[in-house]
């Protein structure tokens, strides 16, 4: 079998949206303990890679294994309770407040028969502590601006007390701080022991926050291991088309990329052409 | 004046320090909901009190207690027989129906959805039509066995066509309005073909409760008694699907499951009120949003709020329909809609409409 320290594992898989296969015959193995950051330019399959291991999207071939089992064949509640999910657009009710959202995280450790206790209470005070929320209980979730919403929402998984987490583009429609802020906050999460994959966008962002990156295009995993080692023009460049030079972070010593400056290539202006058609296709 | 006026930063200063409340249990919300509950109970029984003595034959409070404690009463026939099964029936269907609407707002996500948008009620008005076209005249029971039956086929055909497993809210809203449509085109197309269908689905269509009788009225009763228990129960799924399909997912719920459930509950509970007293839309659609002002987004007190207020609801418009058109009466339906209308109305344009 494969390495069993990987808590969640792809097996030669072909996943999609219904006859449309975005990957296919796609192996990868999530390190334990790791930040993971899935990245790579639009359509590239990393949010279906992510809805996958989140079990949103069950693999036409091949299996996703949470611990050694095929995930589809675990009971979705006690996936829950190993597994926590931040989709890209959940969805707040109009007036709960944000004590009660995060609440709702407690959902995978209750039942008809043990309903809200003291622990769930706990849990959820430390959830709101530790994502800084603690003073914003009270308040509505649609006042809040988009970081403290996201904050909320990342409280909302932390109390579903998950070793792994799955983020799909935590820091997108955030303006800069937000996003370090959140960043920030899963770097922490990271620390405190948890095995994090999230998607982003910004390939600097990635190379600073991840611990092991998986660089995606057209379906398939380009690269994969820490930012220092395959963080190279040439990879960039098969990646995103992107001419580049690579230079160390001055704050962290990661690998900074820096677009070349001038007129770019012919032949990747073409080739963006066709990823374009592609996604139009997909949409 | 001795005091300065405060400044700004001891203002938040002062807040910064009050108590946080962060508790999700908040002890002051818990009992002020609780206690809305009893009233709406004791409201419900007030109503049913006034249900039994009032009607379109006047009598004393010693006739009507005496009919419905002595069998060999004149009153006995119309109390016990008539106005106890009425009331009962009122207190069943509007719960069902408050109930329903309350689901089908919180599964579609949506709160313009009514127990009408999975096809339930045209769905038994084109079965009570087609039986009458064919069989004639028959009575209350076979009545709600065919508008069953109805309702069932419709809500199953809603859901194949918007796709089953993969049916999302508004692929069920679409295919739920297509066949509203179909079904109204043909109770239409056989009523004009035939007087007597006509004459029959006229009282039907505007809902009334004037037909209940004894057995059917427990038969009725009990079924909705068990729906509305399973409904009530979907609370906390629904609490997570309201956080999205994705969110929901990743708590555990699995949106397509608890969308068949959901469907079959609301089926079993619209199916039945719809039956027995004809397709009320008004309360499914109304009663959640009235509710949800008071309660908030969280369906486990939205879900039996609104079992409680949609009995309230209909019981009251009965008997409102029996006292405004003495020596007749106004159906229950148009009572509903006639005093219920211009309340909503009045809500929605002094308030947002809350979002589910």
């Amino acid at each position: 079998m494969t390495d069993s320290q990987s808590p969640l594992i792809v097996e030669d898989a072909t996943i999609g949206y219904g006859r449309v296969a975005i990957s296919e015959g796609l192996s990868v193995d999530i390190p334990e303990g790791e930040f993971t950051v899935i990245l790579g330019p639009n359509a590239c399959g990393k949010s279906t890679l992510l809805k996958a291991l989140a079990r949103m999207l069950k693999p036409t071939a091949g299996q996703v294994l949470l611990d050694g089992r095929d995930i589809h064949t675990q009971p979705t509640r006690a996936v829950a309770r190993r597994l926590g999910l931040l989709p890209q657009s959940p969805i707040a009710p109009d007036g709960i407040t944000v004590a009660d959202l995060v609440a709702r995280g407690r959902y995978p450790h209750q039942g008809i028969l043990r309903q809200w206790s003291a622990e769930d209470e706990r849990v959820v005070a430390e959830a709101m502590a530790a994502t800084d929320i603690t003073e914003l209980g009270a308040r509505g979730v649609d006042e809040l601006s988009g970081g403290q919403r996201q904050r909320v929402w990342i409280a909302m998984v932390l109390a579903q007390q998950t070793p792994l987490l799955l983020l799909d583009e935590p820091t997108t429609f955030l303006d800069i701080t937000h996003q370090i802020e959140v960043l920030d906050l899963c770097a922490k999460l990271h620390q405190e022991g948890r095995t994090l994959v999230a998607v982003l966008h910004d390939l600097n962002q990635a190379a600073r926050y991840a611990t092991h990156l998986i660089a995606m295009r057209e379906g398939d995993i380009v690269a994969e291991g820490p930012p220092a080692e395959i963080v190279t023009a040439a990879m960039v460049d098969q990646v995103f088309d992107l001419p580049c030079r690579i230079i160390d972070d001055p704050e962290t010593g990661t690998p900074l990329v820096i677009p070349s400056a001038g007129n770019r290539g012919a032949a990747s202006r073409a080739r963006e052409l066709e990823a374009d058609a592609l996604v139009k296709d997909l949409v | 004046m001795d005091a300065a006026p405060p400044h700004p930063a001891d203002n938040q200063s002062a807040s910064d320090t009050s108590e946080p409340i962060h508790r999700p249990r908040n002890g002051r919300r818990v009992a002020r909901l609780l206690a809305g509950l009893l009233a709406l109970l004791a409201v419900i029984a007030a109503l049913a009190v006034l249900s039994i003595a009032v009607g379109a034959r006047p009598m004393s409070f010693d006739e009507v207690l005496a009919g419905l404690n002595d069998p060999a009463s004149d009153a006995y026939p119309v109390v016990t027989e008539l106005r106890v099964p009425r009331t009962v029936l009122g207190i069943a269907a509007g719960a069902a129906l408050g109930l329903a609407g309350a689901l089908m707002q919180a599964m579609t996500r949506n709160p313009l959805a009514d127990p009408g948008l999975l096809g339930v009620n045209t769905g038994a008005a084109a079965a009570v039509v087609t039986a009458s076209f064919f069989l004639g005249s028959f009575g209350f029971t076979q009545t709600i066995l065919f508008a069953f039956a109805g309702a069932g086929a419709a809500s199953v055909a809603v859901y194949l066509i918007a796709g089953a497993a993969s049916a999302t809210p508004a692929r069920l809203a679409l295919a739920g309005a297509a066949v509203t449509a179909a079904g109204y085109a043909y109770v239409s197309a056989i009523q004009l073909m035939n007087a007597a269908t006509l004459d029959q689905m006229r009282f039907w269509s505007v809902g009334s409760l004037v037909n209940a009788h004894v057995a059917p009225t427990l038969l009725v009763a009990s079924i909705i008694a068990v729906a509305a228990t399973a409904g009530i129960l979907l609370a906390r799924p629904l609490n997570a699907l309201a956080l999205g399909d994705a969110t929901a997912t990743g708590l555990g719920v699995d949106p397509r499951v608890l969308r068949v459930v959901g469907i079959a509950v609301i089926t079993v509970l619209a199916g039945t009120a719809t039956a027995v007293c004809g397709p009320i839309v008004f309360v499914g659609l109304v009663v959640p949003h009235v509710v949800r002002f008071f309660t908030g987004p969280d369906q486990k007190w939205v879900l039996p709020y609104s079992t409680l207020t949609g009995a309230a609801f209909l019981l009251a418009a009965d008997v409102l329909g029996r006292v405004v058109g003495r020596p007749s009466e106004v159906q229950v339906g148009i009572v509903c809609a006639v005093a219920g209308g211009p309340f909503f109305l009045y809500l929605v344009s002094r308030r947002k409409v809350a979002r589910l």
